[in-house]
């Protein structure tokens, strides 16, 4: 199968240029303004979009996504919500890939298969479930990639060359290299030391292979897309929506920074091959 | 691994690190490769006699077992039915069965050869019992423990602390238990190459649920062999209290493939079952999902968000239960009762009259249920309860409860 990920960094490759993934979370900071800003990433310069599925106990996260998902379920949002987020968006936008991105508990829930037909009839493209592994492929992994879904797995610096061909079996649309041990939101060690890593991955897999935690601005953008088939930028988006809140309450304010952000972060992705 | 019977309830978990549909490895990539050696590393201890060997000369000589098996005589005549054993696992150095596994995982850490040990905890016992192995093996250490907690178990907090560890109150959530294992994962996937996470209950992913239980299941042997030796026969029934569930399995798992016991685990009935988020019996009010790497009864709402909880014993307040439990539960093997805060703070003030024992508030649900149990059952039968903490750390939160202190 070829999906919106495919076709877009098939696109970008004959470009010459790595992808910018931005991630928000839905829902965030309520239902209508994460629309919004969910709307606004093409046109300010996002190749694909990660929308994050709100959790309780985010494990992986650290505070400022864990505030996010907590601004959305304090509204009472819900998975159902984020799949008509999906479903709207799709209206307008038929090409930007959509992967939702979270943890499995709220979709084991909702139920696998039911979760599945839903995402797919709403748009979705591709999923990253931070807490499926592939000892545990069953459950997700392998009932997603029969619905047509690109099941995205992250690898890590602790993903050595004996384990990447398990990490990497049941991957597609691409890999995301997670760039430290940690949780999202602290800085990059070393930049070399991601290079090293891509090359590594790509010499196990022809998958592009985005890079993700610790990319703060373009500068950093321009620097990870020398090696990277994408560069993922999430917790300084997230940080960037909370200083505009007043009260946690969405302001004039709110969705022209994330556009701003964005639009900046896409130019250091497209000088990095310049 | 642990029986030889094709039928036997005491083979779990298979190779997935599955009881059933419970268990499993739910955790992020990172923690994955570290997980697989740390199973391989606690197969190997297992089979090697001189790990074996340190780890029960410890038992005797730091832990001081086995810990007695008391006969309750007062209580035993006041409830008017079964008579009723306490198995003294308050009388353990730290004052709780959670000495038991601290010292197997912490040879684990030494042999993996870390330099740093985190752990979480809720009333503090775990936190203590790390703490104090971490002392004795000379390694740095970090306990992770909501702020609520850090309030309500001021005294565990202050032992801690003494005995050198680092004490980080987490504020996230309602600052319980279930908040500080987030944190404790948290950390432990920013430092995973240095550090190791003893994980105090017999939950999270495998092998935490099977190295806990095997930790722990000293206390249902010695039990077995002890009450063998006072009557001559096997209990009728045998109670412990059930938060993630360590000091239950640890009972409970002897005794598992013997029909004629009968088995209560003692969840947290908080304010009641119909109180919503007002209790933590996730079995008895709760439904089957995944958090902090396991699937598991769990406390959540209709969207899978899962609630805080809620009980008076800080080390009962989580939302979850080991997947051990979770099994049994389904399987009907072990009847999972819920305890009231209110039955449990009469537990504790009964045993307290009558014993001369102060029981840790976790063990006063245990306490509850036998307090239940024995008037319906007869003079020729017997009750053993897993007494699993000392109650010391809860004398100031009850006496506020009991208006004792303003």
């Amino acid at each position: 199968m070829t999906t919106r990920i495919d076709t877009r960094f098939a696109a970008l490759k004959a470009e010459g240029r790595p992808a910018l993934v931005t991630f928000v979370m839905a829902g965030d900071p309520d239902l209508a303004t994460g629309q919004a800003i969910f709307e606004a990433l093409p046109q300010a310069g996002a190749d694909i979009i990660e929308l994050g599925m709100p959790f309780s106990d985010p494990m992986a996260d650290g505070i400022a996504i864990q505030l996010a998902g907590q601004r959305a379920l304090a509204n009472g949002h819900t998975l159902r919500a984020t799949l008509g987020m999906v479903e709207d968006f799709r209206r307008k936008d038929e090409t930007t890939p959509v992967v939702l991105m979270g943890y499995y508990n709220p979709i084991f829930i909702f139920g696998v298969e039911e979760f599945l037909a839903a995402a797919k009839a709403a748009g979705v493209d591709g999923l990253i479930v931070v807490d499926l592994p592939p000892e545990e492929d069953e459950e997700l992994c392998l009932p997603a990639l029969r619905a047509g879904i690109n099941f995205i797995r992250l690898t890590t610096p602790t993903t050595d060359d004996k384990r990447l061909p398990t990490v990497l079996a049941n991957t597609s649309g691409f890999v995301y290299y997670v760039s430290m041990t940690g949780i999202t939101g602290a800085a990059i060690k070393s930049r070399a030391a991601v290079g090293d890593a891509v090359r590594r991955i790509k010499s196990h897999t022809d998958l592009p292979v985005a890079v993700g935690f610790g990319i703060k601005n373009a500068e950093d953008a321009e620097a990870i897309g020398r090696d990277a088939d994408g560069v993922v930028v999430g917790s300084v988006l997230i940080e960037a929506i909370a200083r505009t809140l007043v009260d946690g309450k969405p302001t004039d304010k709110t969705v022209a920074a994330v556009r701003e952000l964005v639009a900046s972060l896409a130019g250091g992705v497209k000088g990095s091959r310049s | 691994m642990t029986s030889t019977g094709i039928n036997s309830l005491r083979n779990g978990p298979d190779d997935h690190g599955r009881f059933g549909p419970y268990g499993g490895r739910f955790v992020a990539e990172t923690l994955m490769p570290l997980i697989l050696d740390l199973e391989a590393a606690y197969r190997a201890a297992k089979l090697d006699p001189a790990y074996q060997a340190e780890l029960s000369d410890l038992a005797v000589h730091y832990t001081g077992r086995p810990s007695p098996l008391y006969f309750a005589q007062r209580t035993t005549e006041h409830l008017g039915g079964a008579k009723v054993y306490f198995k003294r696992e308050e009388l353990n150095h730290t004052g709780s069965h959670k000495i038991n596994n601290c010292l197997g995982q912490i040879l684990l850490a030494k042999r993996m050869g870390k330099t740093r040990v985190i752990a979480e905890t809720g009333a503090g016992q775990h936190g203590v019992a790390t703490a104090t192995v971490c002392a004795k093996f000379n390694l740095p250490c970090t306990i992770f423990m909501g702020a609520t907690d850090v309030e309500r178990q001021m005294p565990n907090v202050l032992r801690m602390k003494m005995l050198g560890a680092e004490v980080r109150p987490v504020t996230a959530g309602a600052g319980t238990l279930k908040d500080a294992m987030n944190e404790a994962l948290r950390d432990w996937v920013t430092n995973v190459d240095t550090t190791y996470y003893l994980i105090g209950t017999a939950a999270g992913p495998h092998p935490y649920p099977e190295m806990v239980r095997d930790f722990q299941s000293v206390i249902g042997t010695e039990i077995k062999a002890q009450f063998q030796a006072a009557e001559g026969k096997l209990p009728d029934a045998v109670v412990a209290c059930v938060g993630g569930g360590s000091n239950a399995i640890g009972t409970f798992h002897a005794f598992l493939d013997d029909p004629s016991v009968a088995i209560y685990g003692a969840e947290a009935g908080g304010h009641g079952l119909d109180v919503e988020n007002g209790h933590a019996a996730s079995m008895a009010g709760g439904r089957p999902g995944v958090l902090h790497g396991n699937r598991t009864y769990l406390l959540q709402d209709r969207d899978g968000q899962i609630l805080e909880g809620h009980s008076i014993s800080a080390g009962l307040d989580y939302p979850g239960v080991g997947p051990e439990h979770s099994y049994l539960h389904d399987t009907k093997r072990v009847t999972y009762v819920p305890i009231t805060d209110d039955e449990a703070l009469e537990a504790f003030q009964l045993c307290t009259r009558l014993e001369g024992i102060i029981p840790a508030l976790e063990s006063a649900h245990g306490l509850a249920q036998v307090f239940k149990l024995a008037p319906t059952m007869g003079k020729d039968q017997s009750i053993v309860l897993c007494l699993s903490g000392r109650g010391d750390k809860d004398v100031e939160s009850v006496g506020k409860y009991l208006g004792l202190l303003k």
